[in-house]
């Protein structure tokens, strides 16, 4: 029985589950574990959400349900939180930053990086940008205070130029660019592989019939390869944009220090802080859905707009 | 030869109706130049810190290095393995490492083997079951009550399973699976092999490129990861490399603010702690960045 290839067997006939099954029950049986995991560790903390329109009390044993409603109070109090504001704000700077600096940086590396014959350089660019990327944020942040700091290297490299030492880890506008910095350190690799690949996948014979034309390397450039692969382009982007506010953890937290929190503080450390360090699990809970819900939101709009624009979903 | 002479001469190149093979030369030349100070400036941060950490604390004060040692000596890497069980800490991390990419793999493969075939009922279902979890999470502090609630706080298994397998990669997983071609199946299943026979010896060893590069991903998120040690491990006994690093690096920052000179740990030793946590990337990353970067690839096609 168990040989029976699925398709042969047709589910009108009478006792078709029980065939279907007696072939095929091992198949349901593999997922039983990561399905159970699913339901545990990803949808059953999503009960846990009503712990934003509740009173969290510590002590006394009561489980999440048994506390006290309190309706939309916690929300109210995020609204007329000035430090959740700032938060929220620092989020979308810090944000904005990265797409404005972060985002053009790999294409423009990858276009020209695309005209180059050797494929020496080419490979050992690509090796040397990715590497970082396999770097954890702690190492970063380690990294960054050894070249940004009052005894790193630039300071070193303006000081024997005769130079003042420049404050970059502690002065908040030269902080924002630091950060800004190594997330383009870490992460310009990455896209950069992306991109080298569509421009991999162009057809060569559409330049070549623009060279024979007679066109220059920015003409053949500006109207063949960017157009190429500007749905690679277009998608990353609309990706970004949708998730303006959300933030991780790890880089936010490990590149701020104590002099700079009134900008590098953001929503995800925002939650940290005022939740599992400061034990208003119902506050930082109902600041939490705020921004997942907006996010949803976001990430909603960037799939319909990517959609319209002729590029297939995000989703 | 000066920038602005190339400069006008790319210009020159750029207007002329036909590219020459000297100007064609020459704009190779200054690309691969700038490709190479690129690739160059790329790596100075991490030869600092290991230049710093070879170097003498005279220099270092002096303002001396930049991305040379000076004053060669080892004391620092002595002086960072004594401290706080480096070494300990480093098998540790390994093991979690190892540990951890295991369990995902074998639980990504679990999920996707099944959700290949193409006539499995509620596949679908089971398909959109998986994927929302992408889209609805439900936050930092419902997850962490949620931990809580299976007494895995201060527990290895909270940097274990929680984050057992990811969506995105087993979607990977899937459409590596879909690419073998069914009449393997239907020949083992006419042989009498059961579905896990068939997993194991048919679909495993066909996929092996997708599930190296996926295992090394894993690997390598694990032992990055620190946002689960930060949420639910507060016994120092459990800390991988990373968290160890961290607390090294949190001196450095306060003193680095404060501008003083007098700092708890040396600055060579933090720079040596920060080389010896970044040494095992840095020895596999030559020989397994093909993977890596087919991973990117990987991504860039999910279906």
């Amino acid at each position: 029985m168990s040989s029976k290839p699925l398709r042969e067997i047709t589910p009108k006939r009478k006792g078709w589950l029980k065939q279907y099954l007696s072939a095929t029950w091992q198949l349901y049986a593999m997922m039983l574990i990561p399905i159970i995991y699913i339901i545990c560790f990803k949808y059953k903390p999503m009960l846990g959400i009503v712990m934003a329109f509740k009173k969290y009390t510590p002590f006394g044993g009561r489980s999440m349900w048994e506390m006290n409603w309190v309706g939309f109070q916690w929300f109210k109090e995020a609204f007329n939180d000035s430090l959740f504001w700032k938060a929220l704000a620092n989020t979308l700077i810090l944000n904005l930053g990265d797409l404005v600096f972060g985002f053009p940086f790999p294409i423009i590396l990858a276009i020209f990086l695309n005209e180059l014959r050797s494929d020496k350089i080419r490979k050992a660019t690509q090796l040397s940008l990715y590497l970082p990327n396999f770097l954890s944020w702690v190492i970063i942040s380690g990294i960054t205070s050894q070249i940004f700091a009052a005894s790193g290297l630039l300071n070193n490299i303006i000081a024997s130029l005769g130079g003042q030492a420049v404050p970059f880890l502690s002065n908040t506008i030269w902080w924002r660019f630091v950060y800004w910095m190594m997330g383009i350190w870490q992460s310009a690799g990455y896209s950069l592989i992306i991109y080298l690949a569509a421009l991999m996948s162009n057809d060569p014979s559409l330049s070549e019939a623009a060279y024979i034309d007679g066109a220059t390397r920015m003409q053949r450039i500006w109207h063949i390869t960017v157009p190429q692969i500007m749905p690679t382009i277009s998608t990353l982007l609309i990706m970004q944009v949708g998730k303006v506010v959300s933030i991780s953890f790890d880089r936010p937290f490990m590149m701020r220090n104590a002099l700079v929190t009134d900008v590098a503080q953001v929503i995800s450390t925002f939650v940290y802080d005022k939740g599992l360090k400061g034990g208003r699990f119902d506050y930082a809970a109902a600041v939490g859905l705020f921004q997942s819900a907006v996010g949803i939101v976001l990430i909603l709009i960037a799939n319909k707009a990517s959609k319209k624009m002729g590029q297939e979903g995000i989703i | 030869m000066s920038m602005t002479n190339i400069a006008s001469k790319r210009k020159n190149q750029d207007t002329g109706t036909q590219l020459n093979n000297a100007a064609e030369k020459r704009y190779q030349f200054f690309w691969s130049f700038f490709f190479i100070l690129v690739s160059i400036i790329a790596i100075i941060p991490i030869l600092r810190v290991i230049s710093i950490s070879f170097s003498s604390k005279d220099a270092i004060l002096k303002g001396e290095v930049f991305v040379w040692p000076v004053g060669f000596n080892t004391d620092a890497y002595t002086k960072a393995l004594k401290t706080g069980n480096f070494i300990q800490t480093m098998f540790y991390s390994i093991e979690l490492m190892l540990a951890s990419a295991g369990i995902n793999m074998c639980m990504t493969i679990l999920m996707a083997f099944p959700l290949a075939r193409r006539n499995l009922r509620l596949g679908s279902v089971i398909m959109t079951f998986c994927v929302l979890t992408m889209y609805l999470n439900p936050g930092t502090i419902p997850n962490f009550l949620n931990v809580r609630d299976f007494n895995l706080i201060n527990t290895v298994w909270a940097l274990l399973i929680p984050g057992a397998m990811s969506v995105y990669n087993m979607i990977i997983m899937r459409t590596a699976f879909r690419a073998i071609d069914d009449s393997l199946y239907e020949a083992a299943r006419i042989e009498g092999c059961s579905e896990f026979r068939i997993m194991w010896q048919i679909a495993v060893p066909l996929t092996v490129p997708t599930i190296a590069t996926l295992a090394l991903f894993y690997a390598v998120s694990r032992w990055n990861g620190i946002e689960d040690q930060i949420y639910y491990i507060n016994s120092s006994n459990l800390y991988t490399v990373q968290m160890t690093l961290k607390q090294m690096i949190e001196s450095i920052a306060i003193s680095a603010e404060e501008g003083s000179t007098t700092q708890m740990t040396p600055e060579n030793v933090k720079a040596a702690s920060i080389t010896l946590s970044m040494l095992p990337m840095l020895i596999v990353y030559p020989f397994v960045q093909r993977f890596f970067t087919q991973g990117v690839m990987l991504g860039a096609v999910k279906g």
